[in-house]
Order: structure tokens, then sequence, then C-alpha cells
């Protein structure tokens, strides 16, 4: 266990989590749009910045993105100082210009006190905040089927060459993960389209309804090794016909008893 | 051929030596980026062919030798003729067989042909170490350029090459070497200016493996080129010292990024490597003594941010060359997540020579805390741009002023920028700063990799803030917001201030914004980006008002804030008339000519044409 001070509290550390993780502990409340608890954080979004310092370096202060930041012995962290909020504001004042439509970032930015953008608002931004969440699920599903592409103010997330992605299973992930909900997709007539690429949808043996991507199954079921079967029969399904055996047992059970 | 002991290395050289030395006459052609641009390899065939069909007693075909850069490129290309030194400059294909029969054959020289004095216009030069531009020069990391050939191995060994390798291997233990480096005061050339030697210390420490060695031959800057000169002119002085920094932190694999522009760099690099390999000086067992380490050449697509350590890295293990936050060192945790020793060409290229002679004869030179000389590109409005090297602490003004030879037509100095894109401007105020790292930090901008363009009275300081914002805009890798988003809304109020359509209020919000770009980015790219802004409107506030509320650039460079009018000057000599692209000029021959200001769109082109001195621009 480390000790470090947050606001002025002493505080228990777990040797090799991030600070971001200990200050949430706490129940201090920051603002992050690129971390997930799933994914591996990346620093893009820049919003969980704190001020970090030691006793050893004589008042000396850093700013450093407390989603990346390794928990240290002696650290002493401050997620509120004037100068951490002015660098959020500042962030959140360039994102309400590119995303200026975004509900999350609205209310993000409105909670720090901004209403309307100080900055030119561009032109063709989309809601997108490249936080690379997207990207990263993807990567972690071993897959990698869309990236980041361009550089600078063009940067964006897509596919190769804007084609269909020949990676891509239709999972999904990508989509649930977006925390600005801007990954487009759609299910109808047996068919699930995302990134234009058009998947077509296994059902369930009982009771019919569609369950995942062909594409999404023989993944699966070759990467975890798992029975063929598997996705013969929706989730639902499963959990009624177990439900049933168990009820067998239970009724067994009680012959058995009287 | 195979060196297998370090004695036979001796041998080897003293061979070379004999060889290099028997070669008393020789005409040196430069092939460095700037003579080659303006044909200096069609000047090297013609030297050939001529030779060829010419019997000449003493001078062959070998007796023409091409070399890397020679620096003053200003005068390229450059024609030396050794032992005498004898300089000329600006050759032509036409001058070649002048040069064989005035000066090879008798001895005499053409005097149109040298190097003139720019302020005594009589006063000409014979040899070159007497021209201003390299007698104030002290050169140790391009010591052998214009020297020596880059395709000769022996070359470089006959000019004291790997005999720092040799000592290194036999006579220093790893601990000695990285000692010598850390007590030289070696800093990164690079612009980090961190210390050579705590850097190699910390990762020859960590506990892991395999370590690598990389070079970082990525320079981006627009208007440096002194990496691409050595690794082009010198290569084998970085693998010599890449080998010595391997063995002193225990590397066996090392490469060489460089970036797509430089096709000769890689070419050279490739051609040296393979020398080298073949000799036994690099590769497995290297002369004989059981260490063994091998470089591979990379090379980067050409995007800025890969300069960046952790980009770079991460393009080297092949992924989107973008930076990631270094909390953890690269030292520790560097490309494929092992320790790493990454330093630039320059830096790599100066370690033999501290190896050889010494960390006490490299700490003498330069200031105490900056050690050493620093390479710069000297480039934009002075007299003689090109390569040069300096002791460190030289000022700015005797840069300028004495290699550079003052200011182009003998206008008025008003800034010179160090440090690339991301450094700043400084103002004639600061012309008498010692050039060292932690002076031009102070200052507000920086070392940088040792670019250095130098302004005059005509240039406009906010159109120059806005072109270095926006190449950084685009050059941004954009991870990260404040430095993708933030430098875009930086261009978008710069432009809006070069337009005359600002308010105060907007430079308010840029100086807001820039801090927090500064602290707030995730690598270096973005910390620094603002400091084309921040720089010029530390020192040229003045400026960016009067674009402001006057609507005028002072600089009379903003297209929307000036006017071209004809004055009384005028003759009639319809030469503007003719070039206008707008057809905006109408007159008569012989009468004075007018601009139609709706249809004039600011070109220019019109003022370059007049010899008149008749187009006002107000």
């Amino acid at each position: 266990m480390l000790n470090m001070q947050i606001n002025g509290k002493m505080v228990k550390a777990v040797e090799g989590e991030y600070i971001l993780n200990t200050i949430r502990r706490e129940g201090i409340d920051i603002p992050v749009l690129c971390d997930h608890k799933a994914l591996e954080p990346c620093g893009a979004c820049r919003l969980c910045m704190v001020e970090i310092s030691k006793p050893e370096w004589d008042g000396w202060t850093r700013h450093v993105t407390s989603c990346l930041y390794p928990a240290e012995e002696g650290l002493i962290i401050n997620t509120h100082t004037p100068q951490v909020t002015e660098i959020r504001r500042t962030i959140l004042d360039l994102y309400l210009a590119r995303c200026p439509n975004s509900d999350v970032i609205q209310k993000m930015a409105g909670e720090y006190g901004i209403q309307k953008t100080s900055f030119e608002t561009i032109p063709d931004g989309d809601n997108c905040i490249m936080c690379y969440a997207c990207t990263r699920a993807c990567e972690v599903l071993g897959k990698s089927a869309i990236s980041a592409v361009q550089r600078g103010p063009d940067k964006a997330i897509a596919p190769p060459f804007d084609k269909e992605p020949p990676d891509c299973i239709g999972c999904l992930s990508c989509a649930h993960v977006c925390p600005t909900n801007v990954i487009e997709w759609n299910e109808s007539n047996g068919t699930r389209t995302i990134w234009n690429k058009k998947f077509e949808m296994i059902s369930c043996a009982k009771c019919g309804k569609t369950t995942t991507t062909r594409e999404f199954a023989e993944y699966i079921i070759e990467k975890r090794d798992i029975p063929k079967e598997y996705f013969d029969i929706c989730d639902d399904c499963k959990r009624t016909e177990l439900a049933q055996k168990m009820g067998r047992l239970v009724d067994g059970a009680k012959e058995v008893a009287i | 051929m195979r060196i297998g002991t370090i004695d036979k290395l001796d041998k080897f050289r003293a061979k070379c030596e004999r060889q290099f030395k028997a070669q008393k006459k020789k005409i040196i052609v430069c092939l460095g980026p700037g003579c080659l641009a303006s044909g200096s390899d069609k000047i090297l065939d013609e030297f050939k062919s001529v030779l060829k069909k010419k019997k000449i007693k003493g001078i062959t075909v070998e007796t023409v030798k091409k070399t890397g850069c020679h620096g003053f490129c200003a005068c390229g290309p450059l024609v030396v003729i050794e032992p005498e030194g004898i300089f000329y400059a600006k050759v032509k294909k036409i001058h070649v067989k002048d040069i064989i029969e005035k000066t090879l054959l008798k001895g005499e020289i053409i005097e149109k042909l040298l190097y003139t004095d720019p302020h005594k216009k009589s006063k000409k030069y014979t040899d070159y170490r007497s021209i201003p531009f390299y007698k104030y020069q002290t050169r140790i990391s391009l010591r052998n350029l214009g020297l020596i050939d880059p395709d000769e191995i022996t070359d470089y060994i006959a000019a004291g090459g790997y005999a720092a390798l040799a000592k290194a291997l036999t006579k220093m233990k790893p601990q000695k070497i990285i000692n010598e480096v850390s007590k030289s005061g070696l800093r990164g050339r690079g612009g980090g200016g961190f210390s050579t030697g705590r850097k190699w210390a910390t990762c020859a420490k960590v506990d892991d493996e395999p370590r690598f060695v990389i070079c970082n031959g990525d320079e981006g800057d627009p208007g440096a080129f002194m990496d691409r000169c050595i690794m082009e002119g010198d290569p084998h002085s970085i693998l010599e010292g890449m080998i010595i920094c391997a063995f002193a932190v225990g590397s066996h694999d090392g490469y060489i990024y460089v970036r797509e522009e430089y096709p000769l760099a890689v070419v050279n690099l490739q051609r040296a490597i393979e020398a080298a390999r073949e000799l036994g000086l690099l590769g497995e067992n290297i002369l004989g003594t059981g260490f063994s380490y091998d470089i591979k050449i990379i090379r980067g697509a050409g995007a800025f941010v890969c300069g960046e350590s952790s980009a770079l890295m991460k393009s080297v293990a092949g992924e989107i060359g973008e930076p990631r936050a270094k909390y953890i060192r690269s030292v520790v945790k560097g490309v494929y997540d092992k320790p790493t020793v990454l330093n630039n060409v320059e830096t790599f290229a100066t370690v033999p020579v501290i190896i050889e002679k010494g960390s006490k004869w490299f700490a003498s030179i330069g200031t105490e805390k900056s050690a050493g000389t620093k390479a710069f590109s000297l480039a934009g409005k002075v007299r003689n741009t090109g390569l040069i090297e300096v002791p460190m602490g030289m000022t700015l003004r005797d840069i300028i002023y004495k290699i550079g030879g003052g200011i182009e037509e003998d206008r008025q100095f008003k800034a010179v920028q160090t440090g690339g894109p991301s450094g700043g401007c400084l103002p004639e105020g600061k012309i008498d700063l010692p050039v060292d790292f932690d002076t031009l930090t102070k200052a507000g901008s920086m070392m940088g990799s040792g670019g250095m363009i130098v302004m005059d009275e005509r240039t406009c300081m906010v159109e120059l803030a806005r072109y270095f914002l926006d190449f950084l805009v685009s050059e941004s890798c954009g991870k990260c917001v404040p430095c993708r988003e933030g430098l875009h809304q930086l261009l978008i109020l710069c432009t809006k201030i070069t337009r005359g359509k600002a308010s105060e209020n907007d430079l308010d919000l840029m100086e807001k914004l820039s801090k927090v770009i500064q602290v707030g980015s995730l690598c270096g790219l973005g910390q620094s980006g603002p400091n084309p802004f921040m720089s010029t409107v530390q020192y040229f506030r003045d400026e960016y008002l009067s674009h402001i509320t006057d609507c005028k650039c002072p600089g009379r460079s903003c297209r929307a804030l000036i006017t071209y009018t004809i004055n009384d000057k005028c003759n009639g000599c319809v030469a503007c008339i003719s070039v206008c692209p707008e057809k905006a000029i109408t007159g008569e021959k012989k009468k004075l000519h007018v601009i139609d200001q709706d249809k004039c769109s600011q070109c220019g082109s019109c003022e370059v044409v007049c010899k008149y001195d008749a187009i006002d621009i107000t």
C-alpha cells in the first residue's frame, strides 16, 4: 500500500494503479471522456488532469493526466486548483467548438459554466471527440478493423480507405463504448449495418429472435474455443432452458426427500 | 575483408592514411543537398569525363573527389582544390575546363570564381580557411564533412575513424565510457538538451533486456538540415557513436530512423552499414572482441511528430506514430517496451571524438552548462546561408554578422528564430545573447535541433507566427485535444489578425489559450506549439496591435492590409503592366501608370519587376 494525499486528505493507494482510480475511490468527481473501465487508458481527452507535487519537490508542481499517472508514495494530488479548472474549462470550450451539437459535451461544458463556445465553431465538426474508445475496443477484441486516420484537425476514425472494413465482424463494441454516441448502426430484416458494411444476423433456433452476426459468432467460437452450437440458441432461451432444468432437478429432489 | 583484431585495424588505418595522403592533389566537389540541387553532380561528372580524355601528369580521374556538405550553401556549387584549399564558388559545368587548364595545369587562380567579401567588395579570398564563414567555426560533429567521401570507409578510417570504437572496446569498461560521456557535459543535440551520459547511465541500470540504441534522423524542422548533411556526408561517424553507446549500455540491436524525405541519407547510411559489417566493425563479434551489435534503417513516412521520442518508437514498431504520456521514461520502457537510448544524429556523431580526445577536452569548449559545439543551419535573410558549427556561447550577433555575413542588402535585422517551428523569435535586443541551451530557453526561445532563421525588417511577425502555427496544426498528430483543437483555434485567431478582422479580446483569448495548450498537451509538439505566437507577441506586441487597431501591417506583407500604388518615379516602362496577373495596372508607354485598387490582389509582382522604385506599399 502507498500513502498519498488528495486535496489535503491522506489516502491509501494500491501499487501499480493509476491515480485516477484512487481519486475516484475517494468519491471525488473529475470529468473524463476517453476513460473506459474495459480499456487501457490513453490520455487523449486531457480532462482528468490534476496537479501533482511531492514534499521533496520544494513547492514545484506539475500537471499530469490522472488516468495515466501511476500512484507513488508521498504524492500530493490536487484535483481542483484554479489552474486545473481553467485547463478543463478551456478544453471543454474547445470541444464545444468542434461538437456543438453533442448533448454530452453541452452538459459537461455547462457544468463548467460554458453555454456558448468562445472559439469559432468548426463547420464540419461532428460529435466525434476522438477519444479512441472505439479503436481501443476493436483492438482489444483482436480485430483493429477501424483506426485513426489523417493528422491534426482532420484526424478522424475510419475503416481502411473509407471502404467497408474487411476485418469488421459487426460486434458493435465500438458503438457501445462511444461516449458521444456518434457511431451509427442499425438492424432490420435480419441484417445489421455498421461502418457501411452489411452483416447477416443469426437467429435463435427456438424463438427465432436475431442474436448476433454470423462473423462475430464464428470469430468468438474460434478464438475462445467454445462449442460450435453456443450461438444456436439465444441467451433468453438458454436461461429459460436452464430454469426448466433446475426446476426439474428441484422437483426430483423433492420426490426423493418424500 | 574482415578486421579481426584491434592491431589489424591500426595497420589497416596506416594503409588508408598512406593512400589518402598519397593523393596530394584533390579536386573536391561538394555533393551536399544545396550544391546538389544546383547540379554539382553534373560538375563532378564533367571533371571525370574531361580527365578521362586528357592525360595530365599526376592528375587522374581519382583526383576528383566527392564529399558531403561543405556548409557554405549560399555559394554553391562549391569546388575546392587541395592541398592549397583554393575555394571556387558558384561553379558551373562550363567552368570545369578552365579549372583544369588554368588552376591545375598552370597554378593560376580564376578570380571570378573566388568568394568576394560582401563588406569589402574588392576583397577576394583564395584559401577557404581564411573566409570568415569558415574562420569562426569550430567543427566537431561536422569534422569530416567536405573532407571525406561518404562512400569510402577507408576515407573515414584514414581520418581517424573507428579509433574511438577500438579504444572503447578494449581499453574502457562500459561504466567508464558512460562516466566519460557524463563528464564531458554533452547534452542531447536533438533539442531536449538532456545529459547524454545520464540517459545512458539510466538505461544501463534498467534490469530488463534486450536494450536498444536508436538514432533519431527524423529532422523535420523547416529550414534545418544539419542531421541530413551528417547522414549523407559522414554516415560512419553516426555508426561509430551508436556502437560505442551500445557497448556502454549493453545493447545488441539498434535502428536509425530516417525520414522519407532524405533518400540519399538512406542510401549512404545503408552503404556505410554494409561496409562496416564487411570489415567486422558492425555485426557479430566486432573487431574480435566478442561484442555484437547491428543496425537497421527504418524509414519514417515524413510526419513531423515522429521526431518526438515516444511517437518515433511507435513508428519503429510499425504502429501509428502517436506519442504517449511519458510518465515512464523511454530509457526504461522504449521501443517494444524495452529500455531504449534514443539520441539524435549530431549527438552520436560527437561521441567518438569525446571518447578519443577525452571529456576534459570536450568540456573545455563551449560554456559551463552547455559544453562543446552546436551545428546550426543558418537560413533566412543572411548573406551566407548554410551549415555551420560553433562553440556554445557564441553570441547570435557573431553568428549572424561574422559567419552569416550580415543581413542581405544591408537591411535592418529584425529577429532571429531559433529552434524550429516550436522555437521562438528573438528581437534585436537579444542579439548579444550567448547561444546555449539555458539562455535561449530563458529568453523565450529554444535551441531545438539547431534551425536558425534570420528575419529582416520586411518580415511581418504576425504572418510569421501564422505560418509556423499553420505548419504545426497540420503536423499535430491529433491525438490530444489541446494540441489538435487548441492550435487550430490559435491559427484561426492569428489568421483573423493578419486580415485585420480581430479585436484586442482575440489577442487575450489567444494568450489564455496558449497557456492551456502548453500545460495541457500530451507531448512536446503541443507543449511548445504556441511558442511561435507567444514569443512574437512577447517581443512584437506593437506589431500585433497595429494589425488589430490600425489595420496596418508594419512588415508590409499581410495582403489584406496593404495597398500598392505607383509614385511619380514611374517612367512608364510598362514592365508592371505586363506582369500584373489581375490586369489592374493601366497606362501608356512613357506615362505614369495607375493601379486599380479594386482589381489589385496585392501579389507584389509589380514591385518585383519595377526597376525605378516606383511602387509604394502602404
